[in-house]
């Protein structure tokens, strides 16, 4: 074991198997701007990663096409040794790659209890009974009810997605996103736009729900990628700058520059 | 839950007693008004889809109901089946083309459509063109009982729109509504916990046609003719109109809606152009200061009575 790592160490490409997602040659074009060129990645198994970089450098491109929301124009990429390129986002979250949004993405009209639902239902083979009470669904409601306790929303189970702080409707869509028990979990900027009491908690929950599994994360908060991951990709026009763990990124020269000749931490 | 049984008691009696002292074909125009209102309401409200040309399932079923009546001497229940399953059909061909678009673009794809529908009708050689499908048979129900008079038909009218009201609660209460639900307020979270949501919605869409078609075929039953006016344009907006006075996304706002309509229809009925109108008038005062609609508002209303009296 630790021999591979090592080896996987110098040589990324040494052990495939050792990955849980990769991308070769990731190209996405927008007319004749390229929001992403050329940009091998790849997610060891068990490891919290990373993805950051200035403003524009292509991560959430980088992370919409990781997660087949949108089409690369040219590259492959590979979750579990199989090839997902041409695949919908539907078909890859039933083999167990979900992705979070960086906008609150719950079901606003939906209790907290039926959001988590929901997502239970993808597995359950049911979704399309309109002829059934919603008694069919019940069985279900334990697991929800234990996966709501989990980030901490047992008290708000029925009260609206809408209805839920900021940070509550964050840790719901983590509670949401568990339902389908992913065995990676992409997460777009998880605490975007929180304030300093809600960050501590969310990365609390990500460090938890990150146990068995793989995430990619991107992430703007430099102190939360810090003490979260393991390893961290930089990104900047679009194109792959270094990658490596957080000592040796933060102190890469190129890194700083990019970052305006300095680690900024909001 | 003592108020609430209370109240669908005082309704159930309303309704029954109503032919007594009501025109019992108007009050039968609002029942078939209030199903094809609940067909709209569950693509509006339950999964987010605005049809601009929802006549075309109501329109059309009125005549392959009628058509039915009138050439095969089907009892009236297998006829209206017949006509609802034709729109499912329908419904089935227009969703597959109109779901590729979202927005806008399916509400012009749905118009686009509908007007085709119309030209087709009108064109078709059963329908009659611009005399429309005249005296269609009330055949006996089940084959079996007379139901001529329209005191009779009343009722049973109520009972299919009871029937079809449960139904519509059916769908929105299901797994599949709950699913529903979450497309309407996040289509790509759904995809995302892989759901393809364009299935769900051709399903809803397919429903949605058949309960339309069940409440225009029962319509060209009552009126005991079937005209273009049914797969016309102003059928398509007014159940629109319907459905954001009653209160979009509530359950029982569109039925409320219909009723409303049909009614104000009938007194200004009178006054030509003026109901038309009138009808400009409320859609832009529900816009401006009622947007939840009528069922809408209240039910803030009560809940803000019912938390004061709480604190």
């Amino acid at each position: 074991m630790s021999e591979t790592l090592s080896l996987d160490e110098r040589r990324p490409d040494a052990d495939a198997s050792a990955y849980a997602l990769t991308a070769r040659g990731l190209t996405k074009q927008f007319g004749g701007f390229h929001a992403v060129k050329n940009v091998d990645l790849s997610i060891r198994r068990g490891s919290i990663h990373a993805l950051i970089g200035p403003n524009g450098a292509g991560k959430t491109t980088c992370f919409n096409l990781l997660t087949k929301t949108l089409t690369p124009t040219a590259g492959t990429i590979t979750f579990e040794g199989r090839d997902i390129t041409g695949m919908r986002a539907a078909d890859v979250a039933r083999l167990g790659l979900v992705r979070s949004f960086q906008i609150s993405a719950t079901f606003p009209h939906l209790t907290a209890l039926e959001n988590v639902r929901v997502a239970l239902q993808s597995a359950y083979g049911k979704a399309f009974h309109f002829w059934r009470s919603l008694s069919a669904v019940e069985p279900l409601n334990a697991r929800a009810e234990e996966l709501l306790d989990r980030v901490g929303l047992a008290q708000s189970r029925n009260l609206t997605a809408a209805e839920l702080s900021y940070g509550k409707k964050r840790a719901l869509e983590i509670a949401t996103t568990l339902a389908l028990d992913p065995q990676i979990m992409l997460l777009d900027e998880p605490t975007a736009g929180m304030g300093h009491e809600d960050i501590e908690p969310i990365t609390e929950l990500i460090r938890e729900a990150a146990k068995g599994r793989t995430v990619l994360i991107v992430e703007h908060n430099l102190s939360v990628v810090s003490t979260l991951c393991d390893r961290i990709t930089v990104l900047q026009h679009g194109q792959l700058l270094t990658e490596g763990s957080y000592a040796e990124v933060s102190s890469n020269p190129d890194v700083i520059t990019a970052y305006m000749g300095g680690v900024d931490d909001d | 839950m003592m108020t609430r049984i209370l109240l669908l008691g005082v309704l159930a009696v309303l309704l029954i007693a109503a032919p007594f002292f009501a025109y019992p074909v108007t009050l039968m125009t609002i029942l078939c008004f209030v199903i094809f209102a609940c067909s709209f309401n569950l693509l509006l409200g339950y999964t987010g889809l605005l049809c601009f040309g929802h006549a075309m399932f109501f329109g059309s079923a009125a005549y392959v109901t009628g058509y039915l009546l009138k050439t095969t001497g089907l009892s009236l229940e297998l006829a209206l089946l017949g006509g609802a399953g034709a729109t499912a059909l329908l419904g089935l061909f227009v969703g597959l083309i109109a779901l590729r678009r979202s927005g806008i673009q399916f509400a012009m794809i749905t118009f686009a459509i509908a007007q085709f529908v119309y030209f087709l009708l009108l064109r078709a050689p059963f329908t009659g063109g611009e005399d429309g499908m005249q005296s269609i048979p009330r055949s006996a129900l089940f084959g079996v009982f007379d139901i001529s008079s329209s005191f009779t038909f009343y009722y049973v009218v109520l009972g299919i729109t009871v029937l079809s009201v449960w139904f519509f609660y059916r769908i929105v209460h299901s797994p599949f509504g709950e699913v529903l639900k979450a497309i309407r307020d996040n289509d790509q979270r759904v995809e995302s916990l892989g759901f393809k949501p364009e299935r769900f919605k051709l399903v809803a869409f397919v429903l949605s046609a058949a309960l339309a078609g069940l409440a225009g075929g029962l319509k060209a039953t009552v009126f005991q003719f079937a005209t273009l006016t049914d797969v016309s344009f102003p059928i398509s907006s007014e159940v629109i109109l319907m459905t954001l006075l009653g209160g979009l996304g509530t359950l029982s706002g569109p039925i409320v809606g219909a009723g409303i309509i049909i009614l104000l229809n009938d007194y200004l009925a009178d006054f030509g152009e003026w109901a038309l109108i009138a009808q400009g008038v409320i859609l832009l005062l529900v816009i401006m200061f009622f947007r939840r609609g009528v069922v809408g508002e209240l039910d803030r209303v009560l809940r803000k009575i019912r938390a004061r009296r709480a604190s």
